[in-house]
């Protein structure tokens, strides 16, 4: 398997730096989002709940969550476009390990996951974020940004295999990716959050990842806290990891 | 008795009702062997059952009864040697469009546990063999129609396998590059020992290709033979009548059935087929009948009997007429 996974993430990196109009979109796409929302929710420091700290560095680690969920919401659509020609079920006909084809996309989705969470990371100091945690808030953050780009990733493959339609693809990973953005502390501390959306927020995994990352950051981390929620995260991405992988059946049965 | 590559036994497949469309009984007891060494076409209309079948023996899909053993292993107990033993090119073309052919072919090599020298190597080989050595590094969704599917064929043959398995090989290509491809088919059978089993909905590349001929109809093998038994096993020559009207009121089926040495008589539209004893004096008698009742006539032609006649025979209907029904 390990074999394996290491073939098709070559072929899906190969395919991804041949895309340079893609790199470009997946890049440029949460700068806009970090400098956009950092504009427009700028007054929210003023509210109580922020302390003293700057919005741009309360959101930084939030936009690099919501960028991992957003573009893996999408990751499915090289599943969808091999099950058009007849790759999907060439491969499935071959002896490649089921788990390696969909580890080695997962992991080339998490490659891209980790260029734009430090690309997000840059842009975010540029305009004056600054976190007094050390270089082990940094790591947890692009640690928990690949977990949820592979668990919403592999959902994403899971979805194109039962589905596969692009549109039925994109249309559910929007129906999902929104609601999980807003119904977290991604760009509002819960404190001035209504009550329910913090319920909710409480089994969001992509607010677990923005949790993790932002006490990790913090001066004063809350350890206990940061990996308790990376290993529901883990949890989380290794269940979805599985069954997605189990999705190659089904699809196996409806061909 | 001769070893067979490949042998099926009442296969049975229903795929479950969608949205639209009501459950499909795609294979109906579908009973099929192989030689070594043969190349068998599967010829039927679309919807035949079969791709279906296809798909079964390459462990894509499952039965939901019936046995296949390919290449020695059964395709639901040992489903990893039979992936082993197979080359597959599905009916969709089955390259990478982002990669180029030479890396398409050395990650199928790879994938089937070549080292990566000798993915390199044999990649090379198949480049050559199939004319492509010239177009190895490009990406391929610059190459044509032919040459992807050219690439598909050599996509199967990475591993040497034991059995190839073709779905519908040439179907979109022009005649230029199905004939092509037809060259590289049947170089191929002569090599190895290799097993090929296609499906195909052309008569003349099932005529052209395959030393032996299943005819597939309603998920079941309705005749099985060379296709030139096939032939032989109909007496006589074939009489192709094309009226200006059709023969609506069964006018003209009456009169001709009506004439000595004549057979079973098949209208489609303003076409008449009848099997005939022998096509030299039949066709005289025909005209004389036909302008006896001054029933206008655009064209009477004979033939000796071809892969139509004999699916005619088997099904009941024209090759174009059960592809229009499909």
């Amino acid at each position: 398997m390990i074999a394996h996974t290491g073939l098709v993430f070559g072929r899906w990196m190969r395919a991804s730096y041949r895309q340079p109009a893609l790199i470009a979109f997946t890049l440029v796409q949460p700068a806009i989002w970090l400098l956009l929302f950092g504009q427009l929710f700028q007054g929210v420091v003023r509210l109580p709940g922020f302390g003293d700290s700057s919005y741009i560095a309360f959101l930084t680690p939030g936009i690099v969550m919501m960028t991992a969920l957003m573009t893996s919401g999408w990751s499915g659509t090289s599943f969808v476009q091999d099950m058009e020609r007849g790759v999907m079920d060439r491969m499935l006909a071959s002896p490649v390990s089921r788990g390696g084809l969909m580890a080695g996309q997962l992991l080339s989705n998490a490659t891209t996951t980790l260029i734009q969470t430090i690309l997000v990371f840059a842009i975010g100091i540029a305009a004056g974020a600054r976190y007094d945690g050390g270089i082990v808030g940094y790591l947890v953050t692009i640690v928990a940004s690949m977990l949820v780009g592979t668990a919403f990733g592999s959902l994403s493959n899971a979805v194109a295999l039962l589905t596969r339609q692009q549109e039925a693809l994109i249309g559910i990973s929007q129906f999902v990716s929104l609601p999980l953005t807003f119904m977290s502390s991604i760009m509002i501390d819960p404190t001035v959050a209504p009550h329910w959306v913090n319920v909710a927020a409480r089994f969001n995994p992509v607010d677990w990842a923005t949790i993790a990352a932002r006490q990790s950051l913090a001066a004063d981390p809350n350890w206990s806290s940061v990996w308790r929620h990376c290993l529901y995260l883990l949890a989380f991405t290794l269940i979805v990891g599985w069954l997605s992988t189990r999705a190659f059946r089904t699809y196996q049965r409806s061909v | 008795m001769a070893t067979h590559a490949v042998e099926a036994v009442e296969l049975v497949k229903t795929y479950p009702a969608g949205r639209k469309n009501p459950p499909l009984r795609a294979l109906d007891g579908l009973t099929v062997s192989v030689g070594e060494g043969v190349v068998l076409g599967l010829l039927g209309p679309n919807g035949a059952g079969k791709s279906t079948t296809v798909k079964i023996l390459t462990t894509l899909s499952r039965a939901d009864s019936g046995t296949a053993v390919v290449a020695g292993y059964d395709v639901n107990r040992s489903p990893d040697q039979v992936r082993r033993s197979i080359g597959y090119v599905p009916q969709k073309s089955s390259s990478d469009p982002m990669a180029t052919g030479l890396e398409n072919l050395v990650l199928s090599g790879r994938i089937f546990g070549l080292s990566h020298q000798e993915s390199l190597q044999r990649a090379r080989e198949l480049l050559e063999r199939f004319g492509l050595r010239e177009h190895g590094s490009r990406p391929v969704k610059t190459y044509s129609g032919g040459m992807q599917r050219k690439l598909d064929v050599a996509l199967g043959l990475v591993h040497r396998p034991k059995v190839l398995f073709l779905d519908e090989p040439t179907t979109g290509l022009d005649p230029e590059a199905r004939a092509n491809l037809w060259n590289e088919v049947v170089r191929l059978s002569g090599q190895e020992g290799l097993t090929v089993l296609l499906t195909t909905h052309y008569l003349e590349e099932a005529d052209r290709l395959a030393g032996q001929l299943a005819i597939v109809d309603h998920g079941r093998i309705v005749a099985e033979g060379t296709p030139e038994a096939l032939k032989a096993s109909l007496r006589g020559d074939s009489v192709h009548v094309e009226l200006v009207d059709p023969d609506t009121d069964g006018t003209v089926r009456a009169l001709l059935g009506q004439l000595p040495g004549i057979g079973e008589i098949v209208v489609e539209g303003n076409t008449l087929r009848a099997r005939v004893d022998r096509g030299a004096t039949a066709v005289p008698a025909v005209l004389g009948a036909l302008e006896d009742k001054a029933i206008p006539v655009v064209a009477v032609t004979v033939s000796r009997p071809s892969l139509d006649d004999v699916y005619l025979q088997h099904t009941g209907r024209s090759f174009r007429v059960a592809e229009e029904a499909a």
